[in-house]
């Protein structure tokens, strides 16, 4: 078990390096670039090659990607050059760059050496001589976004995927709850009024869009009834961090700003998931063994539960890996709908805007994630189904 | 020895989008205490709908026993509330059926699929279904059987399986053994095996059997009697030697026929040709009227009856094909003595 699990981690590296090359090289590929526009306008040729250098755009695309995954220190040892065009001011803990206001925090940026490393860029130095200065992927650091200039990939994943996760994890909880048993009763039941109901439930849920159930929420228990605010679930605290470990933890502000977007999410999700365990269920109890279990004079609900249940969530499962992935990384539209400020846009905006470092950040966290909760729906198979070993 | 079973003119249906199924139609028999019943006929005759109905383990619906009685010691199994019919199932009678291979759970230990019947029916803890579960897996011929309970069923051959499947059918020392093809699935050479270890099993027990298969070769060794089924209707009924050696319904005689013989060097088996009749439209006469050899015009329009022709001996048939037909050579008749 433990060897598989370190087997399989190792064999990830392959898998989200290729993914990176090809998310890099494919987004280069695509016409234009970060800075073709400020707002409408476009900007001088100048200001867009001082940004290109800065951002070594200007480098080959091989050594963009190698100081990217690897960090300039290692790609690189001397950067002077390469920023020579540069125009920065110190203000005390401001530093101004090329016409940007940054903030000099330890964080990112050390000045009391006499450069200034940016996102894990060398954008300013005094000395001749430049030292190591992205710190690349593998050391965790994801490097600047060209779109929000003042904040690093890590800065805008840090802040927005607490909010998404949250909301894709308890919509798949929702989805569990209300789809698990709502596909038992209908497979049990089958072609009763109790069948027909869930399946109608179930077709309309994946059928109405997120886009319709949202505002439908909103209108009629946001807006007429008053129950629930209308958006800004965590736009202020109490985050997800702290829930578990704040006393106090404002419970009822909480679920009451989480419930309308995690319902219009989860609706769709428990639908499909009530599907599958129909489907699957309706298969497994015409099983000889469930005769054999029948023939032994279990009770029809130990029948269930014991000898159906557990056969009957493996499609479940299945899907459950790389659901939790594409959920947990964001919904664009839901959280649009309800003014979130989640992942999710920034996996569409990022590419419209030809932010090269944030869509190959966002995808190397989805990329990341997958083949997590792959290993996950792997062990989750292994202890619901004694034939799969994990070798 | 006492009456153990008797079934009065069970008939069990299947309403389906294609019609009513007619799987069981108006078969009568009975067994006592201790003795071994064997069932025979083709594939789809009825037979494992049959013994599931007495325990009314078919699926309701689209199945439904629409008419008999099937009296199980002194009890109408078909009149029971399903509370009591499930303390009969597994209990005071056991089933084994034809697929080791699906048969069991293959996601819960042996163990756990044998003791769950001991902890329900005999209020057993833990610890003692347990004991009692590896003492039915030694009876039952698996060798170290303390380290093999733990094991799933995937782990197992599949002679070791329907093993597993006999201790779990004995677990409750049933008074009823209902085997459901318990061989088919099998390689001959474990098929005999099981076949002795049944019967062995059935000497310390005491318990009664029915045998079902559609080989009758398979059951000429073990069963007192023997029922011949066909369409869902018993077509003839005897003790075993008297069937092997006076079987007097076309059919049963075709199914001797066709019995593989060490002593013909011939090599030609005899089949039956044709099909067995639509269960959904039966015909209104004899059901095996397509296929006989013997048919004469009264056979097409009027079902025969089950007669007794001698004590013990019933058959469904309009004619004697030991009287009536031209010279039909018995083929058991002499290796039988
Ligand atoms: N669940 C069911 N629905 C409809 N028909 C069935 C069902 N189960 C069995 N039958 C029909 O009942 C007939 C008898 O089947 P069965 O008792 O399994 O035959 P066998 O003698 O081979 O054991 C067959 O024609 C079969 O098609
Ligand atoms: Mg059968």
């Amino acid at each position: 078990m433990f060897k598989f699990i370190v087997r399989r981690i190792l064999g990830f590296i392959p898998v989200i390096l290729s993914v990176a090359a090809i998310t890099f090289f494919a987004s280069k590929a695509i016409p234009g670039g970060p800075f073709d526009f400020a707002g409408d306008r476009s900007l001088p040729e100048e200001v867009v090659k001082n940004l290109e250098a800065k951002y070594h755009l200007d480098w080959p695309g091989w050594k963009q990607f190698t100081s990217y995954m690897i960090g300039d220190e290692l790609t690189i040892f001397r950067t002077k050059h390469e920023i020579d065009d540069v125009n920065v001011f110190i203000e005390g803990d401001k530093a101004i760059v090329n016409g940007n206001v940054m903030l000099l925090d330890n964080k990112t940026l050390c000045k009391e050496s006499g450069y200034i490393v940016y996102g894990g860029f060398t954008i300013f130095d005094l000395d001749t001589e430049a030292c190591g200065t992205s710190q690349g992927v593998i050391r965790g650091d994801l490097g600047p976004s060209f779109r929000y200039r003042a904040r690093t990939v890590n800065d805008i994943i840090n802040e927005t995927l607490p909010l998404s996760a949250q909301l894709g994890l308890w919509s798949i909880l929702v989805g569990l709850i209300i789809g698990i048993p709502a596909g038992i009763v209908a497979a049990l039941h089958q072609n009763t009024i109790w069948d027909y109901l869930a399946t109608f439930v179930a077709v309309m849920g994946v059928s109405i869009p997120s886009m319709v159930l949202g505002p439908v929420l909103i209108v009629i228990f946001a807006n007429n009834l008053g129950w629930f605010p209308v958006a800004q679930w965590g736009a202020k605290p109490p985050y997800f961090e702290n829930m578990f470990l704040t006393p106090g933890f404002d419970w009822i502000n909480y679920f009451s700003h989480a419930i309308l977007p995690v319902l219009t999410l989860g609706t769709g999700i428990s639908a499909v998931f009530a599907r599958l365990t129909r489907a699957s269920m309706l298969q497994i109890i015409r099983e000889d063994f469930i005769r054999t279990a029948r023939a032994k004079g279990l009770h029809e609900q130990v029948v269930i539960w014991r000898h159906a249940l557990r056969n009957s969530l493996i499609p479940v499962v299945t899907i459950l890996g790389p659901l939790a992935a594409s959920l947990v990384t964001g919904t664009l539209i839901v959280e649009q709908i309800f003014g979130l400020n989640g992942l999710g846009k920034h996996f569409v905006q990022s590419i419209s805007n030809r932010d090269y470092a944030l869509v190959l950040g966002t995808t190397l966290l989805f990329a990341v994630l997958l083949v997590i909760s792959n290993l996950f729906v792997d062990i989750m198979y292994a202890w619901l189904d004694p034939r799969i070993r994990l070798e | 020895m006492g009456r153990l079973l008797e079934v009065n003119n069970l008939q069990t249906q299947f309403f389906t989008q294609d019609g009513v199924v007619q799987a069981v139609n108006d078969i009568s028999f009975y067994l006592d205490e201790g003795e071994t019943l064997g069932i025979v006929g083709e594939s789809g005759s009825g037979k494992s709908v049959g013994v599931m109905s007495l325990i009314r383990l078919i699926p309701i619906p689209p199945g439904k026993i629409v008419g008999g009685e099937v009296i199980f010691d002194g009890q109408n199994l078909v009149k029971m509330t399903d509370n009591e019919i499930r303390s009969v199932r597994g209990n005071r009678i056991g089933m084994i059926f034809q697929d080791p291979m699906t048969s069991l759970n293959p996601v819960l230990t042996i163990g756990r699929q044998i003791m769950e019947a001991l902890e329900l029916h005999m209020g057993m803890d833990k610890t003692q279904s347990r004991k009692r579960t590896v003492e039915l897996l030694e009876k039952v011929g698996i060798s170290g059987a303390a380290d093999q309970v733990d094991r799933y069923p995937h782990q197992f051959s599949g002679g070791m399986r329907q093993r597993v499947m006999i201790a779990m059918g004995l677990s409750c020392n049933p008074q009823l053994l209902i085997a459901d093809e318990p061989t088919t699935a099998l390689d001959v050479t474990i098929q005999a095996q099981i076949v002795e270890l049944v019967q062995k099993l059935q000497e310390d027990l005491g318990m009664a059997v029915i045998w079902i298969t559609h080989d009758l070769g398979v059951v000429a060794g073990i069963a007192d009697r023997i029922i011949v089924m066909y369409a869902g209707q018993t077509m003839e009924e005897a003790p075993v030697r008297e069937l092997f050696a006076k079987s007097r319904h076309p059919y049963t005689h075709g199914l001797i026929a066709s019995l593989p013989r060490l002593d013909q060097r011939s090599g030609k088996l005899e089949s039956i040709e044709g099909l067995p009749p639509d269960l959904v439209d039966l015909p209104k006469g004899c059901p095996f009227y397509a296929r006989c050899k013997y048919r004469i015009p009264k056979c097409d329009k009027q079902r025969p009856k089950l007669d007794e022709i001698s004590p013990g001996h019933y058959v469904a048939c309009h004619i004697d094909i030991n009287k009536d037909s031209i010279t039909t050579e018995h083929p058991w008749e002499e290796d039988k003595e």
